[in-house]
């Protein structure tokens, strides 16, 4: 962000502007930024989800739009989406179920703020980063809520409560797990946990100590339950529920829930590779080359990752989802704080 | 100039959606005008320079206590369900309203409002030293607290299996009743 209103000052026309028009503008631009970013990710991810999944299941996936590989299917798509009639079903909630979606789409893109890209390159520096990026998601669940309920569908809103009680459980593992990140850096600004991790792959969380990857395998784990994703994708099973609390979605909106789908896949991501995985710091200590490049390829390598779950693993019973949360990965992350807390302090690193 | 239009916005939705909340006849959409409301308000905190309380009233009032208040609207209530009216419903709202605001309104009046317009600054790492420090012995009565109020939810939901001495389970009762019914 200063970076932004530093380099529009620079610009010819700027220069006499003030410092609210500037930081205004900056704003405007840099929530425009991240809005592409994020329409780009659905498109590339929808894509790359086909590709992978043939793969995975031994055929190819989209081949013949755009002629290399179906490259253009998720375009096509895409604009297919848009021309698409929009639907609100006679008897749904109007109001709220026009609104639902946009909720869902805001959750993700204010936790999109506070991501760091690169040195100094973040939407906003906030010293809470963290913590405000999991406050921010946890308006998706009341979308998600308010979308089911808003359909007067029973499938629609079997759907929503199955989503809002797994977020909500699974929300805890995935804070919990970065506990002990944050102690080891001693913030909470996402800008600071990745300098922390500066001078190549031993370095990063994950290796630094046995807890802590005890510790990125759980925030994996949960991530993948907090997206919604296989094997935990309980809220859209559409051998039980047809598509879960999107069921009554048409055209542009059932958009935007996709498009949230994949711009909360790639922050989960994100995440991890901001609080585990080194950042923008490249595996070579001093091969630092183009940050923003190196975090947005790790991203997309913890993209690929969660698909290969995805496509891999059976669906587990709503029981077993809650067992997992409660009885197995709260207890094994509060171990990894108490444990990570024990090692930090026998090694000395407490001074 | 840009600060007091982004305060009159946020007084605004706040205000406005708390109207809704309590004047919308239908409990599913009061429910929901809530969330706007408590996202105002942390909106308000956040203009004062309380990063952390801001967020924190989203996390826990928007993703925790918003949505188990959904769950039980719509697990107890019908979608176009009337709200009931009547002078005993009525006063005892009004007695309880008026002592709250006569609590908030002497509070108002007894804090000096100008020395809080500072620029802001972070707030986070002063919260968890007091927290550590001064306040540490609040802070460990709030967690047993918690601690108690979890032992006791665990305690309400657990199911009830009766020792030998007392007898069959009441409920393994019931079901055989009911399959000879049927």
């Amino acid at each position: 962000m200063e970076i932004l209103t530093a380099w529009l000052q620079g610009l010819p026309g700027f220069g006499g502007m003030s410092d609210q028009g500037l930081f205004i503008t900056g704003a405007a631009l840099m929530a425009t930024l991240m809005f592409t970013v994020m329409a780009l990710c659905a498109i590339v991810f929808t894509w790359m989800e086909r590709k992978v999944a043939g793969f995975i299941q031994s055929r190819y996936g989209p081949m013949r739009t755009g002629r290399w590989h179906g490259w253009a299917q998720a375009v096509a798509d895409m604009l297919k989406i848009l021309g698409k009639e929009d639907i609100i079903p006679a008897e749904a909630d109007k109001g709220l179920f026009v609104f639902a979606p946009l909720l869902v789409l805001l959750g993700s893109l204010l936790a999109w703020a506070a991501v760091p890209w690169a040195p100094g390159f973040s939407a906003a520096n906030l010293d809470l980063g963290l913590f405000y990026i999991f406050a921010a998601s946890s308006m998706v669940v009341m979308g998600i809520l308010m979308a089911g309920w808003a359909s007067n569908n029973k499938w629609a809103l079997y759907g929503a409560a199955r989503g809002a009680a797994q977020m909500v459980s699974y929300e805890i593992p995935l804070a919990l797990a970065t506990i002990p990140v944050i102690m080891h850096v001693g913030s909470l600004n996402t800008q600071d946990i990745v300098v922390a991790q500066q001078g190549g792959i031993l370095n990063w969380f994950v290796l630094r100590d046995p807890f802590l990857f005890i510790a990125f395998w759980m925030y994996f784990i949960a991530s993948i339950a907090e997206t919604n994703r296989g094997p935990f994708d309980m809220p859209e099973t559409e051998s039980e529920l047809v598509a879960g609390y999107h069921t009554e979605y048409t055209g542009m909106r059932f958009a935007f829930f996709f498009l949230a789908e994949y711009a909360n896949l790639f922050l989960v991501s994100v995440i991890a590779v901001m609080v585990f995985l080194g950042g923008w710091w490249s595996p070579i200590p001093g091969l630092d080359f183009a940050p923003a490049l190196t975090f947005v390829i790790k991203g997309v390598l913890m993209v690929f990752l969660n698909m290969w779950v995805r496509w891999t693993l059976p669906r587990v019973r709503v029981d077993q989802l809650m067992y997992l949360c409660w009885k197995v990965m709260i207890p094994v992350t509060l171990l990894c704080i108490v444990g990570s807390g024990v090692l930090m302090i026998t090694s000395g690193a407490l001074g | 100039m840009t600060g007091d239009l982004i305060f009159i916005l946020l007084a605004l939705l706040t205000l406005v959606s708390a109207v809704w909340v309590v004047l919308s006849r239908n409990l599913v959409h009061a429910g929901f005008g809530l969330l706007f409301t408590l996202f105002g308000a942390a909106g308000l905190y956040a203009y004062m320079g309380a990063d952390f309380i801001a967020v924190t009233q989203v996390m826990v009032y928007i993703g925790g206590v918003l949505v188990l208040v959904l769950f039980t609207v719509m697990m107890t209530h019908v979608p176009r369900d009337k709200q009931r009216h009547g002078v005993d419903r009525y006063v005892p709202a009004a007695v309880f309203a008026l002592l709250v605001f006569g609590v908030l309104y002497k509070t108002i009046t007894a804090v000096s409002w100008h020395g809080l317009a500072g620029p802001a600054h972070p707030t986070v790492a002063r919260i968890g030293a007091g927290v550590m420090t001064d306040y540490i012995f609040p802070f460990e009565y709030v967690s047993l607290v918690l601690l108690a109020a979890m032992i006791g939810a665990a305690l309400l939901t657990r199911e009830y299996h009766p020792t030998a001495e007392e007898g069959d389970a009441p409920a393994e009762d019931a079901a055989t009743d009911q399959e000879v019914a049927s």
